[in-house]
């Protein structure tokens, strides 16, 4: 599948101050509306990769262009749901919109809706610490989408979550891709999920490169009999073996 | 079940040290009599309450000058604490440039400095160095603690507000301040009981008569060898710090009780 570039990356480096070299050379291209995942062993520079692309990180080397000029409107969602403790759930989800100038008011009907869209209408009053950890990553996914994002950044979101709610999330999150039509950038540790989700996954090596770029097949939407297929099955075992640094037997 | 445990866990919370504390009046009663001390060596708890109510029109004005005193600073101290706190958050050159000379404030004695405040003010105003001396005692802990809650922000959330394009005071006020909350409360509740101390040192030192806080009653009252009214006074500068830390402790409560860890109540 060939999609329009949004992102276009060029011999990216980040260099931390100290001499930690965690990027190197990272030549890549994304598609508008592409769902793409990064996966490697920990500490090989995914998530690095991923806030620079999303500008909370500027590259020591390399460029990074996005289609239009300036990065477009993103929405970021964290391995925690990062939610602010002291503001209950409606003004979590709203502060994308109250830092662009947008009133509790004016928004309270965008917010419900985006509330409601993933089954938290009636926690609008909750505080986060009373709920659970699946409730509380809804959160953050529904603040991240409300602001209607073109791309969105997913660093391990849900990566502490238990099996069930994981995937419950993963097919929740393919609903409202194939629905919005955003870019997703995901990072993950789990092949299995990345193959799931992905259009594409992007495999990185403990010298923070590029190691592998292996396209996913299998159409949208996707669903248990998707998870169940031989397909399915092939590729985990095609890209675990990329990951190892081996070809699949 | 959960009612009847909670309700008599919290009416043991105040009867436990209600009984301690009259258990100790009790034997401190009947040491005093049984031995024969001397009324200026150490009055019967008897006596402090008589000598409490028979002075009670100058004893409690006293309070009301030593209160007055000790608010105004902590108040003072709480706004210049913050204050200072957020533009060291704004910026590292003045953190850098000024943090040292705070902690030379709070490093020197105040009885050493409390001389040379007095001469600046003059005796006449004595009320304005009490609230002087008071402040540089209770200012440091409410800096000292903004500037590391402020410091304590959430990284993700931080990029976050760089994400959607917040502005300095937008971050400042939205995030900052309120993750550093619990921190600034931390840090006022040891300064209300420093700003009560404060004062009453520098009383001291300016003891000369030309204050009338509890401190002075107390000199006062030591100089007479009023000793049942010099431990009414000291009663009452225990319960002016007792209600100063109950008052911040309440404040801490309503303002940190839906979400932070310290003031939730977990289930059993």
């Amino acid at each position: 599948m060939t999609k329009a570039g949004l992102l276009q990356i060029e011999g990216a480096g980040k260099t931390y101050r100290g001499g930690t070299q965690a990027l190197s050379g990272i030549d890549l291209e994304i598609g508008r509306g592409e769902f793409v995942s990064l996966v490697g062993p920990s500490g090989c520079g995914k998530s690095t990769l991923l806030r620079l692309m999303a500008g909370l990180l500027s590259p020591s080397a390399g460029t990074l262009s996005w289609a239009g000029g300036a990065r477009p409107e993103a929405g970021f969602v964290f391995q925690d749901a990062t939610l602010m403790p002291w503001a209950d759930v409606f003004s979590n989800v709203h502060l994308p919109l109250k830092l662009k100038g947008i009133s509790a008011e004016d928004a309270r009907a965008r917010i419900m809706a985006a509330l409601s869209r993933v089954g938290l209408g009636e926690a609008a009053h909750a505080m986060p610490r009373a709920l659970s950890g699946g409730m509380r990553m809804r959160v953050s996914i529904t603040r991240a989408l409300v602001m209607e994002p073109t791309v969105l950044f997913m660093d391990e979101p849900f990566a502490a979550l238990d099996e069930l709610t994981r995937e419950k999330l993963d097919d929740d999150l393919l609903t409202l891709w194939n629905e919005q039509g955003w870019t997703v950038i995901f990072v993950t540790h789990s092949v299995y999920e990345a193959v799931y989700l992905s259009e594409r996954v992007l495999i990185m090596n403990e010298t923070g490169r590029l190691e592998a770029d292996m396209p996913i097949e299998g159409g949208f939407p996707r669903g248990q009999a998707f998870r169940d297929s031989q397909l399915f099955f092939e590729q985990v075992k095609k890209v675990s073996a990329a990951l190892r640094g081996r070809s699949a037997p | 079940m959960s009612f009847s445990s909670s309700s008599s866990a919290r009416l043991l919370g105040w009867a436990l040290p209600l009984l301690v504390g009259l258990l100790f009046l009790g034997a401190w009663e009947w040491a005093v009599r049984a031995q024969g001390l001397p009324e200026f060596i150490l009055p019967a708890p008897s006596r402090i309450g008589e000598a409490l109510v028979t002075n009670a029109g100058s004893l409690f004005l006293s309070a009301w000058v030593t209160l007055k005193v000790t608010l105004a600073a902590f108040l003072l101290a709480t706004v210049s604490g913050v204050g200072l706190a957020v533009l060291f958050s704004q910026s590292r050159v003045v953190e850098t440039a000024f943090f040292p000379y705070a902690v030379i404030l709070q490093v020197t004695p105040v009885v050493a400095i409390a001389p040379l405040i007095l001469i600046w003010v003059g005796l006449d105003n004595v009320e304005l160095a009490l609230l002087i001396l008071a402040w540089i005692v209770a200012f440091f802990p409410i800096l000292s603690n903004s500037v590391l809650g402020l410091r304590s922000v959430d990284h993700n959330l931080r990029d976050l507000f760089r994400l959607y394009g917040a502005s300095r005071w937008q971050t400042l006020t939205g995030l900052q301040l309120p993750a550093a909350l619990p921190h600034i409360l931390s840090g006022m509740k040891v300064s209300g009981g420093l700003a009560l101390i404060g004062a009453v040192v520098a009383e001291f030192v300016a003891g000369s008569g030309a204050s009338t806080g509890l401190a002075w009653r107390i000199i006062e009252a030591g100089n007479r060898l009023q000793i049942p009214k010099m431990f009414a006074a000291l009663v009452l500068l225990s319960l002016l710090g007792i209600a100063i830390f109950f008052a911040l402790s309440l404040l801490e409560y309503a303002l940190l009780r839906r979400w932070h860890e310290s003031a939730v109540k977990r289930e059993s």
